[in-house]
């Protein structure tokens, strides 16, 4: 509204600089005085922040800790396994930009430029140097071979995502049937994996697992049996109405209670058991909004042509629901993301919990400003930009669309 | 696309499940880690989560101990604390260690005849029990107070003491505090679920005292409202305190009070129900005291092999088969005290006069020095 | 014409393939799995809590607690029973629900006004704010709060001193507070019965103005009687009601006034600042969803920013604001149980005590759980209530 500056004559820098701050902070009068006021306490504030990170900080504690951070215990000799993983995760979305964007070229130079920004200043060991600029290597080479072939590729780069969660976890965790030999020598018990590495798995395995009950449940609440849908009704509020942290303690205080003695449930089980629960009735609630979105039309359509339930839902229903609450979903991955804090209840060294026993490092007592500071940093990071681009995809589509 | 999008769907639906049937992690594979903050300084009364105790059945029904268990298996998982320095706690180079880790190993010695041969579960308070009780763990290690209700309703047998401890108060110097009646209005962190709180609770109550709980979920967040002046006072088992005061930024400046507001004997627990690992978990315990108390030492051990002390010679298994009949071998005192020590050793190694916490042994001396320890005869 | 089968009976299927036949079967087949599941389900609870030796039951609500509450606005002790201190913590949650719930809203309207304020330092501390909180984990924040500000605080003997006189320390705010004396309790009946009388003052004295046109100052002529009310209940009240104390130092804390304590305080902020992030984002798009001519139309109208504000945009927004707003309350009394972290005693801190000390996990889990889905429950249906009335008003 304020910012429509006239582009029918081509004003000089120094004009359009001042019709830009006049519309933005000068007129009308009070907008002056606002500007005149706020200036200098802003300029007051943003000076003791950056005064703080500068000179008063002292990151040395953060420093010293960035591997507990980023993978928390994980055996110090089984690292590789993580850079393996993270080798795989980089690839992949190398691949996707080149399928989806490509020859794109800011992101791979952005990738580039913060590997060796990272390799020159993060105090982490020369292998780790090395490593970092092999994964930007590894993504400039994933999207050239994504850009050449293109749309062709798109369908196979979606089943490799799907596959490599569960490759990741192979690697990472050693996770297969207890009757099958290990595939790696090292033992990898659940309570080394941790920091942001964890905080990441717990999220993502709680968004996959509970999305197919979140869309059953979103199914049962619009079907016209009774049962199903008072079941699902009954789920999905009595789940909404009460914490996550009441989730997780009921998973981890219960889970065993109600299981048969023999089964024993590790406590990252249980952590993902209840951030399942939960995720799923919210899941359920904007999938149902994306149901409801769809037209009546369709349904009929779909009967018309004689389609069953199942085979209405599956071919003409959700692939369309599903597709306008992408961007609901994302910004419930987000929230997920940012709720695997409160696993902290069952005992899981997430990011958080590795903050907290950090803090309590003899050597480093007094110093909690600096190390929330960072990882609410490294949370506002993965945040932000998921949400920016899901934000920014919306609105291509949306901009398709018409 | 639908078609591919449903199958996506189920087959991360049933991978889920596969998922949460394997457990996360290989399966021996999958020890719950306590996070670092949850440093147990007291010994907590957590909920007696009920399991049914599937072991004791298994073994009702087959007659067999877990003692052939743990043979069979080659080496004792032992559950402990990971975060009480001088109790249970990762040394520097990643390793378990302390006093009660010492006995884990003792168990193992006596077994295996290798002190090594131990798999240790870090346990939170919490989960103790229900790791017992589910046979993750074999025996508990872990600062844990023996109770009755602990020894009845939850399912536990305990039976020896490995330490006498008591509930005690931490105040800075400066405040000048002397006795309970000086914490009149105080403001006191303690750690929530824990007899600790109730201890404290019925001790300023029966003096007529006002106070101020500040209680946290954890012993960090405890320990760290103290240091941060939050608090006058912090209150938990005294090894806790003592363990605890050595990470204090000025160690110095606070000062333990020289009440005891409990009583808290910290022992083994094993499932109940198996008479067998029981008495084996008992005596191991009592080859530690018994050895102290006939001077045996790591050290000097090979020279008592050829004592004539028939007492001696009972206790190392040169006579008699009491280590047999205890489902050992007859040298299970021998090798105790040969690869862990005697009791004096293990307390010194861990908690003595070499150490940060330099803790005067008080009750934890043998009965001929006016302390509780005390092994009933090896014969 | 009995030979010719009607053509719906002649499509008839099978009643296997009967699409309601296999409706009610479906459900059956649904309603046994779940049923078996549970019995299942809880017939290995009570196998289990059967060998432990325990007997499921709420008798134990009756039996001494035995341990003591910090932060309690109901007396309790130790002496006092489960139940009560259950009580403790419902009424805690309540208190910081209530509270946070109000400044929320007032901090998350300013900042969603300010966010499409014209004034580009504005707009940009709103926007800073709302994508610096929105995108960090509450309970970092929470932490933060507590660990790194309130513990941070002078300890309590160089309490900074403000006039009052109250005291900051890390032990909380020391302030000047009431102490009830023997006619308090007629006193606050006539307290409470202000609030009433005023409400009826005003009600009477707007519909007066809205019918006859004169102005009858409905706000001020509500305040004044409040104030007789309250006035009249000190001459009523045997003796003076309450004396004011003043907090001091003296031993190892503050006594005297009242303390508002830094768990109680970091909570509070916490779940303000976070929700209000959410409220801004909330309140913004309620009001830039008005449309245009409206503000177009206020300003043809004369009205300054402030009035079209308060008199076109905001009540048009409010249908739009009040749905989502319903849920961020209900987010601030849910996400009020991270109490638990910072010690501050909540139900939800409480009932893991409870739990700790009882091993009741199964009875303390499903008060609680009925506890929050009351709370759910009943701020629905005030909104729903509200939302209708906000709807009626709207031709």
């Amino acid at each position: 509204m304020t910012t429509t500056t006239q582009t029918h004559t081509t004003p000089s820098l120094i004009t359009s600089i001042w019709h830009w701050l006049r519309d933005n902070l000068l007129t009308p009068w009070y907008n002056a005085l606002i500007t005149i006021i706020v200036t200098p306490i802003v300029a007051f504030v943003l000076y003791r922040i950056l005064a703080w990170i500068f000179f008063a900080a002292e990151w040395d504690v953060v420093k010293q800790n960035l591997r507990l951070f980023m993978v928390g215990p994980y055996p110090q000799e089984e690292l590789w396994r993580s850079w393996v993983t993270l080798g795989i995760v980089v690839l992949l979305s190398g691949l996707s930009w080149g399928a989806w964007r490509g020859r794109e070229w800011t992101a791979p130079i952005s990738v580039v430029v913060l590997g060796i920004l990272g390799a020159l200043f993060l105090p982490i060991t020369a292998a780790s140097k090395i490593n970092l600029l092999i994964m930007a290597a590894i993504f400039v080479g994933g999207q050239f071979l994504g850009a050449w072939k293109g749309e062709h590729l798109r369908k196979y780069v979606v089943w490799l995502w799907v596959l490599s969660f569960f490759i990741v976890l192979i690697i990472l965790w050693d996770v297969r049937p207890s009757s099958t030999p290990p595939f790696f020598e090292a033992n990898i018990p659940s309570g080394q994996v941790g920091g942001l590495t964890l905080t990441i798995l717990l999220a993502v395995i709680g968004i996959v697992a509970s999305f197919p009950i979140g869309v059953l449940l979103a199914l049962g609440r619009r079907s016209s049996l009774p049962v199903v849908k008072t079941f699902s009704i009954l789920y999905i509020e009595i789940i909404r109405g009460v914490p996550l942290v009441t989730v997780l303690w009921t998973a981890s205080l219960l889970l065993p209670l109600f299981l048969p003695s023999d089964i024993r449930v590790d406590k990252f089980i249980r952590a993902v058991t209840g951030i399942t629960l939960f995720s799923a009735a919210y899941l359920a609630e904007n999938v149902r909004g994306g149901l409801q979105a769809i037209p009546k039309g369709q349904y009929e359509a779909a009967q018309a042509l004689g389609l069953n339930y199942r085979q209405m839902m599956q071919y003409i229903i959700l692939p369309q629901a599903l597709r306008i609450v992408i961007p609901a979903l994302v910004g419930q991955f987000i929230a997920l993301f940012k709720d695997t804090t409160l696993v902290l209840i069952v005992g899981l060294l997430e990011l958080l919990a590795i903050a907290r026993s950090v803090i309590s490092q003899p050597e480093f007592i007094g110093l909690q400003r600096e190390v929330f500071v960072f990882i609410a940093l490294i949370y506002w990071v993965f945040s932000y930009s998921m949400s920016y681009t899901s934000r920014r995809i919306e609105e291509r589509l949306n901009v398709s669309r018409r | 696309m639908n078609r591919r999008l449903l199958l996506l769907v189920t087959l991360l639906a049933a991978l889920a499940l596969v998922l949460a049937a394997c457990g996360g992690g290989g399966e021996e594979g999958s020890a719950p880690t306590e996070t670092a903050a949850e440093t147990g300084g007291a010994a907590e009364t957590a909920a007696p989560t009920p399991v049914p105790e599937q072991k004791e059945e298994a073994q009702q029904q087959t007659g067999q101990s877990l003692l052939e268990t743990v043979k069979a298996r080659g080496k004792l998982i032992c559950g402990v604390n990971q975060a009480l320095p001088g109790f249970g706690y990762l040394d520097q180079s990643g390793n378990f260690a302390g006093f009660d880790v010492d006995f884990c190993k003792a168990v193992a010695a006596a077994i295996f005849d290798d002190p090594n041969a131990v798999e240790y579960r870090p346990l939170t308070a919490q989960e103790r029990f229900t790791a017992l009780q589910t046979g993750e763990v074999d025996v508990l290690f872990r600062n844990t107070t023996w109770t009755l209700g602990r020894d009845t309703s939850v399912g536990l047998d305990f039976g020896v003491v490995t330490f006498y401890d008591g509930q005690g108060i931490m105040v800075r110097k400066a405040d000048n505090i002397t006795s309970m009646e000086d914490l009149n209005g105080a403001a006191i962190c303690v750690q929530t679920g824990t007899t600790t709180e109730l201890n404290l609770a019925d001790q300023m109550r029966a003096r007529g005292l006002d106070y101020e709980p500040v209680v946290f979920e954890d012993a960090d967040s405890t320990f760290n409202a103290y240091e941060e002046g939050r608090c006058d006072a912090v209150t938990t088992d005294k090894s806790g305190l003592v363990s605890r005061r050595t990470v204090l930024q000025n160690p110095d400046d606070h000062v333990i009070l020289d009440v005891t507001l409990s009583k808290e004997p910290l022992g083994p627990a094993v499932l109940q129900g198996d008479p067998i690992w029981h008495d084996v978990v008992m005596w191991v315990v009592f080859a530690t005291i018994q050895g102290e108390e006939f001077g045996i030492t790591s050290q000097n051990i090979d020279d008592f092999m050829n004592s004539e002390d028939p007492n001696i010679r009972r206790f190392l298994g040169l006579e008699g088969d009491l280590g047999t009949s205890l489902g050992l071998t007859n040298d299970f005192a021998y090798r105790v005290v040969k690869h862990v020590g005697n009791y004096g050793e293990i307390y010194d190694r861990n908690l003595g006069p070499d150490t940060p916490f330099n803790l005067p042994r008080g009750l934890n001396d043998l009965w001929t020095n006016g302390g509780l320890l005390y092994s009933p005869p090896f014969r | 014409m009995a030979n010719t089968p009607l053509p719906v009976e002649h499509a008839r299927p099978p009643f296997w393939r009967d699409e309601r036949v296999l409706a009610v079967i479906a459900q059956i087949i649904f309603l046994i799995v779940v049923i078996v599941t549970a019995v299942y389900l809880f017939n290995n609870a009570r196998e289990g809590l059967a060998q432990a030796g325990l007997t499921p039951g709420y008798d134990f609500l009756r039996l001494r607690a035995g341990f003591d509450i910090g932060d309690s606005i109901i007396s309790y002790t130790s002496d006092d029973t489960y139940g009560r201190a259950f009580l403790v913590g419902i009424v805690n949650t309540v208190r910081v629900a209530i509270i946070g719930i109000i400044l929320a809203t007032i901090l998350g309207t300013i900042m969603g006004i300010l966010r499409l304020s014209p004034n580009l330092l504005l707009r940009g501390i709103a926007t800073v704010y709302v994508e610096t909180i929105r995108n960090t984990p509450l309970l970092v924040q929470l932490f933060f709060w507590y660990t790194a500000v309130m513990l941070k605080f002078p300890r309590v003997r160089q309490a900074i001193a403000l006039p009052g006189p109250t005291y900051l320390s890390n032990r909380g705010l020391a302030i000047p507070w009431i102490e009830p004396l023997d006619g308090f309790r007629i006193w606050f009946g006539f307290f409470i019965a202000a609030f009433v009388i005023a409400y009826i003052v005003y009600r009477v004295q707007w519909t007066r103005e809205d019918r006859t046109g004169q102005t009858s100052y409905p706000l001020t002529s509500a305040l004044i009687a409040w104030i007789i009310v309250v006035i009249a209940g000190w001459f009523f009240a045997p003796g003076q009601p309450f004396t004011i104390t003043r907090p001091e130092l003296a031993g190892l804390n503050f006594e005297g006034g009242t303390v508002l304590a830094p768990e109680f305080a970091a909570l509070l902020i916490g779940l303000v600042v976070y929700t209000g992030a959410f409220i801004a984002e909330i309140v913004r798009a309620g009001i830039q969803a008005v449309d245009k001519g409206q503000r177009e139309a206020a300003t043809a109208l004369g009205l300054s920013t402030v009035q079209s504000l308060r008199f076109i945009i905001l009540p048009q927004a409010m249908r739009i604001i009040i749905p989502p707003m319903t849920s961020q309350y209900l987010n601030l009394t849910k996400n009020s149980s991270l109490a638990f972290f910072i010690g501050f005693p909540d139900l939800f801190a409480v009932s893991t005590t409870i739990q700790n000390q009882t091993g009741k996990a199964l009875e303390v889990i499903s008060i609680v759980m009925a506890c929050y889905l009351t709370t759910s429950l009943l701020t629905s249906l005030f909104m729903n209530w509200y939302n209708q009335k906000v709807r009626l008003v709207e031709r």
